[in-house]
């Protein structure tokens, strides 16, 4: 029982990480350019929120199988073809969360205004120190809410995971994957366990989520 | 147009900024306060955000005692720029204290930047603007005096060699206003630093200014100091209803019997009721132009104290039944100092009025304004 959990965090807290490191970028140069293309970008960033997960899931199937580009490099490298590995999950959780994660980092990014950067730079810091020493700092409540729901929307993950992922317990097999596995074999009393445990979990990521944004977001104002 | 001596502000900015036509033109000296004054939606603000490098006309010239920091080739991003810049808003960085926000700038400021400082060091600096309680705290809880006291001590602890303020005292309510302004008064006496800003309040220019840049719809109307831009009888400000000239006085003596204070200025002096200073402090007064009225004969009979002899320089006529005369005071010569008088056209034609002539100007109030050393 503790494996699909293990794995399942696991699976969360690395798409975190890697969103965080891609969205916060991503979601400053939408805030800020003026390029008239970036609203396209930014439809594809939202893409996955309207999607269906299979159909994702399907063309990343394809996209990461042994025969195509993709999955021809990441076999020199790794020895194999990303579907059906942890990695292949990362990489599918990293798409299907992004819009969720690059949204509130974008809007934060955006509520900051031009003023703030303006002082920074009359007061000698450049492009690069005023993101750091002002942007970021400001963005926070954005970067937190960007988190979390990257990490809570990765562990509901369902049908991309099952699309690319398969199965394979001890390696792919995370927990909407394990409960459904569970309810198949009719195990009802161990799918409880495990939906009870998600169930109370989202509920305190949202409450926990909305309770921090208001304490952030009056410190900010 | 080149400042060769390096002690001038030599500015050209032309070009459309945000659908608004721009064309300005001028020279200051690099010291002292200067007005940047004129009708809201002139261009003000535009001007002092392309001084500072916020924005950017087509073509401009811009060199700050003898360093270009723009011309055909060459843009100085702002925060390469030594400039102090205090926003309308105080705009505090909200994620930093008041003591936090007040070093951002001087932790940033260059070493020669930072000698600069030391004419004014930071414990001093917060003794002046008064923000010694203030410093632990969050930015959240000030007043708006009190935020916009910390935004001009962290735009000065930067070290600038030009300090550009936007209408700082315009988001302040009367209270705020009347407490900050003596905080300015005495950094403004204190700081050698030239220092541009941007108003359309004329009882703040009175007070805080030496020089002043006149705007109009995007373009300078005139360049030149106070009192000169205030008494030019032909500039559209001379045509409200509430022009006032400005004139620089000292303080002569003070009668305790009935307490009126003597005043002398260029050509003469003037009695003004009250203890106005200490002998010999400076200061500027005030003379409204519709509180002055003429006369060919010195007036005995009247309740009237300040009676000026003056000469008559300009005549202006304005729309409508007035007209704006520019005075020299005194009857010798046309050094003295210079104001307006408003009188109606049928009086001026009543007393065949002409420039040259020598008669009496009777100035039924004076009011001071802010004290300048």
């Amino acid at each position: 029982m503790w494996d699909p959990i293990w794995i399942t965090v696991k699976l969360a807290f690395v798409t975190t990480v890697i969103l965080l490191a891609l969205g916060t970028p991503v979601g400053w140069w939408l805030a800020r350019s003026k390029a008239w293309w970036k609203e396209a970008i930014a439809a594809i960033v939202a893409l996955p929120i309207v999607l269906p997960p299979t159909v994702m899931g399907f063309y990343l199937l394809i996209a990461l199988g042994p025969d195509s580009p993709i999955g021809q490099i990441s076999t020199e490298i790794f020895g194999r073809a990303l579907p059906f590995t942890f990695a292949g999950l990362v990489v599918g959780s990293v798409i299907y969360s992004m819009p969720f994660v690059i949204q509130p980092i974008r809007n934060a990014f955006e509520a900051i205004g031009d003023r703030p950067l303006e002082v920074a730079a009359t007061l000698r810091a450049s492009r690069l120190d005023s993101f750091f020493s002002v942007a970021l700092p400001m963005a926070r409540p954005g970067l937190l809410t960007g988190a979390v729901l990257g990490f809570a929307h990765t562990v509901g993950e369902f049908g991309v995971i099952l699309m690319i992922g398969g199965n394979i317990p001890g390696e792919t097999r995370v927990l909407s994957v394990a409960i459904y596995d569970h309810v198949e074999a009719l195990e009802w009393g161990q799918a409880h366990i495990l939906s009870a445990g998600l169930l109370v979990f989202s509920f305190v990521v949202i409450l926990s989520m909305m309770m921090l944004e208001k304490k952030l977001g009056r410190r900010l104002r | 147009m080149k400042d060769t001596q390096g002690k001038e502000i030599v500015a050209t900015f032309s070009g459309s900024l945000d659908q608004f036509d721009l064309t300005v033109n001028f020279t200051l000296p690099a010291q002292g306060v200067t007005a940047l004054f004129g009708r809201s939606g002139c261009g003000k603000t535009t001007v002092l955000r392309c001084l500072a490098g916020l924005s950017r006309t087509k073509t401009g010239y811009l060199s700050v005692k003898g360093q270009i920091w723009q011309d055909k080739d060459r843009f100085l991003p702002t925060y390469k720029r030594p400039v102090g810049f205090v926003f309308q808003e105080a705009s505090l960085f909200p994620h930093l204290s008041v003591g936090e926000n007040l070093v951002f700038g001087q932790k940033r400021a260059s070493e020669q930047a930072r000698q600069r400082t030391n004419i004014i060091s930071k414990d001093n600096l917060v003794e002046l603007l008064g923000l010694g309680d203030l410093l632990n705290r969050s930015t959240h809880h000030l007043s708006g005096g009190e935020r916009q006291r910390v935004a001009i001590g962290r735009a000065l602890l930067s070290g600038p060699e030009l300090l550009l303020m936007d209408e700082p005292l315009a988001a302040l309510d009367r209270f705020s206003k009347d407490e900050i302004i003596p905080y300015l008064d005495r950094l403004f006496k204190t700081l050698d630093i030239p220092m541009i800003f941007v108003s359309h309040d004329t009882e703040e220019v009175e007070r805080l200014a030496d020089h002043m840049i006149l705007m109009d719809r995007g373009k300078v109307v005139s360049t030149g100091s106070l009192s000169e831009v205030l008494s030019d009888p032909a500039l559209f400000i001379a045509e409200g209803p509430k022009t006032s000239s400005v004139i620089a006085v000292e303080v002569m003596s003070f009668s305790e019997a009935d307490r009126i204070t003597e005043v002398r200025t260029e050509g003469g002096s003037l009695q003004i009721p009250g203890r106005q200073g200490e002998i010999g402090s400076k200061h500027r007064i005030s003379i409204a132009a519709n509180d002055v009225s003429l006369a060919r004969e010195q007036p005995s009979e009247t309740t009237i104290l300040n009676i000026l002899p003056a000469r008559i320089l300009d005549i202006h006529l304005l729309d409508g039944a007035r007209c704006n005369l520019l005075l020299s005071i005194g009857h010798e010569d046309e050094n003295g100092a210079r104001f307006l008088a408003r009188i109606t056209q049928r009086s001026l034609r009543k007393f065949d009025f002409a420039i040259g002539q020598n008669i009496y100007a009777q100035v039924k109030s004076v009011s001071m304004v802010g004290a300048k050393s």
